[in-house]
């Protein structure tokens, strides 16, 4: 039923996205595009972590991992168009040459048609998530455990990527792409295209999320946070809820790490770990957990800090995110978009408390 | 067998300080590892502090010395942490979790404007660089006994300390029921920050005494800290000697499998496994018992 209010939302929502769609396309130069096309992709995973933590209140320190899956099936795709134009004009990526390999392994082999790197960039991590997510959601593994559990898995990532060089290009990670569908990605307007492509599927991907969290199942998302048990008493299986929307949100990010690495021209292990992961949590923090504009904005915000701070003094920005990780628990804990609405409240009443008064003053006159 | 028990005391000592702050407190201190890190800053300062004053014969005198004063150290931070942060936040993991991370990053980046970006070296003391030769080919270095040895006698102290002073009666009993101590006297307040001061104590020790094991750099915190949460989970939290048992079956699993693969597939194997021991049982080897739901 569409009242007043989510038909402003809508209107609002419209307006941001042609503003992205077509105003930053046009204003920015090509540079800073770029880098909010980066931002725009990041804020998709961060949509996925809003929905399993501000929603369903499960923290999970690990989905630097779903990221980085989505992010490495893309760039095997891209490093297999390289193709025989590489360093060593065979059709092995270049690390392979370097570890002796001489063929390709199985896993790569699909990876040769754009479709199935994609695809499988999506369906992937939602998989190993389905799969992480039975195991302990099972086992009623709740909250704090969850965390440390996925936290782990983020270091379990890392180790074997780094560990197995000769498949995954080791500390390197890969990079030096060439080409997307045949076109060229040094060119601008390619690079323009990723952006368009970007922000089409954080369209989507919001639309989508939105509609899951107004749905009934959102419903039964926001009744797990609150209380778990309850829900089980009333004869609901927390288990199966949990497992679809830790999958969503691991494709999600999958999605996300596919759309970033043409856009930055690298992946690594760097972007898996544990650091990594846990900052992701921070963006939605900020934003405002449990809004999922929040998490968009949030994630745009403190990236677009990061690069200014790496910009201009690089040794004060973990000081700055260490600050922010403590502000935003201690005092924002609604982040941005809580501020926001705690300031419309405000106004509001003090808007209503003069009216009156002046309603008071004019009865008394 | 030795090596297992080595390795298993280094994991024991990282997460014994975290046993008392996460198992008994229930506070996720993510800057457990920076305070380690700090007690292993600590243990350089000396070190430099003795060479200067005593030169290369009274150097070895310096780790006595970085012991009590990495304690000393960690524990004040600790202490500070938890009057200024973690207090407000008591009962919100999750929170606590994210705050003291940011506590960790700023703890960093401190050190490495402080003592650079690269890698500082401890230098053992000389009465800890020998080998005790068992028979040919079985020879124990110093440093690994002493390591053991020092595990043991920490661990015998806690459980002193806990189950045998009033200081530990009342730990435990605010960690039980804080509201019915509250009710029958016990400073509660007082007794949680020094309880969290002993457990960062700790970590500044455990630190001191990692840095005979390797370099120190600031990020050096950050690879402890998964494996020790890793011992406590697996032990059972809120279990002394579940974080006793967690670290000999991780310590031990590490070495068997690292010494059939390479290292990092070792660590992948033993995550698997603490992973899937964890839908057998979920609250570790010694879960703690009580009847409350949430």
């Amino acid at each position: 039923m569409p009242n007043i209010s989510s038909w402003k939302d809508w209107l609002l929502f419209g307006a941001i996205f042609a503003v992205l769609m077509f105003a930053a396309p046009a204003a920015l130069s090509d540079f800073r595009l770029n880098l909010l096309g980066k931002f725009l992709a990041l804020a998709i995973l961060a949509l996925g972590i809003d929905l399993i933590w501000g929603y369903t209140g499960m923290l999970s320190l690990g989905h630097g991992v779903f990221f980085g899956i989505g992010g490495y099936c893309m760039a095997m795709y891209l490093k297999l168009q390289v193709g025989a134009a590489g360093t060593y004009q065979t059709d092995l990526p270049d690390f392979m040459t370097w570890n002796g390999l001489t063929e390709l392994p199985w896993f790569w082999k699909p990876m040769h048609h754009f479709s199935i790197a994609m695809l499988s960039a999506i369906l992937a991590p939602a998989l190993c998530a389905t799969l992480l997510g039975l195991l302990t959601f099972r086992s009623r593994v709740q909250g704090v455990y969850f965390a440390i559990i996925t936290q782990a898995l983020a270091l379990v990532a890392s180790l074997l990527l780094i560990g197995q060089q000769p498949y995954t290009g080791g500390t390197n990670g890969i990079t030096d792409y060439k080409a997307i569908l045949g076109f060229d990605l040094a060119d601008n307007s390619v690079q323009k295209g990723l952006y368009i492509a970007t922000v089409l599927a954080l369209g989507v991907s919001y639309v989508f999320c939105r509609w899951i969290v107004r749905s009934r199942l959102g419903k039964v998302l926001g009744a797990i946070r609150d209380a778990e048990n309850r829900l089980r008493f009333l004869g609901y299986d927390p288990v199966g809820f949990k497992v679809f929307v830790f999958a969503i949100s691991g494709a999600l990010a999958g999605l996300a790490g596919a759309l970033f690495v043409p856009q930055v021209g690298i992946i690594s292990p760097s972007n898996v770990g544990i650091v990594p992961s846990i900052e992701m949590v921070i963006w939605v923090a900020v934003g405002g957990r449990g809004t999922l504009s929040g998490a968009i904005l949030g994630t745009v915000l403190v990236n677009a800090a990061r690069s200014g701070f790496s910009e201009q003094f690089p040794a004060f920005w973990l000081y700055f995110l260490g600050s922010l990780f403590i502000s935003v628990v201690l005092f924002f804990p609604d982040g941005v978009i809580g501020a926001l609405r705690y300031a419309r409240d405000g106004f509001e009443k003090l808007a209503r408390r003069k009216r009156s008064a002046v309603a008071e003053f004019e009865e008394v006159i | 067998m030795f090596n297992g028990l080595s390795v298993s005391s280094i994991l024991l000592l990282m997460a014994l300080g975290l046993a008392i702050t996460f198992g008994l407190m229930g506070v996720i201190n993510m800057a457990h590892g920076e305070l380690m890190m700090l007690g292993s800053y600590t243990a350089y300062v000396m070190q430099n502090a003795f060479l200067r004053q005593f030169g290369d014969q009274g150097f070895s005198g310096y780790f006595a010395v970085a012991l009590p004063v990495s304690f000393f150290v960690a524990g004040s931070v600790g202490l500070l942490l938890e009057r200024t942060l973690i207090r407000r936040l008591y009962g919100r993991p999750l929170e606590t979790l994210l705050a003291t991370w940011g506590v960790s990053l700023i703890l960093q980046q401190t050190m490495r404007q402080a003592f650079g970006a690269n890698n500082v070296d401890v230098r053992s003391p000389q009465w800890l660089t020998g080998r005790w030769q068992v028979s040919a080919g079985l020879e124990f270095p110093h440093l690994r006994l002493f390591i053991i040895f020092f595990t043991a006698a920490a661990v015998a102290l806690i459980y002193l300390l806990l189950f045998r002073t009033n200081v530990g009666l009342k730990i435990r009993a605010v960690t039980q029921n804080r509201d019915m101590s509250a009710c029958l006297g016990v400073p509660t307040a007082k007794v949680d920050a020094y309880t969290f001061a002993l457990g960062s104590g700790l970590a500044g020790v455990a630190g001191c005494i990692l840095s005979l094991m390797g370099s120190v750099g600031p990020t050096t915190g950050q690879n402890y800290i998964v494996d020790a949460f890793m011992v406590v989970v697996l032990g059972g939290v809120g279990k002394l000697a579940g974080a006793i048992a967690g670290g000999l079956g991780i310590g031990e699993c590490n070495t068997l499998f690292e010494s059939f693969s390479t290292a990092t597939m070792g660590k992948v194997i033993v995550f698997t496994l603490v992973i899937l021991f964890l839908q057998w049982k979920p609250s570790g080897l010694f879960p703690s018992r009580n009847r409350s739901l949430d």
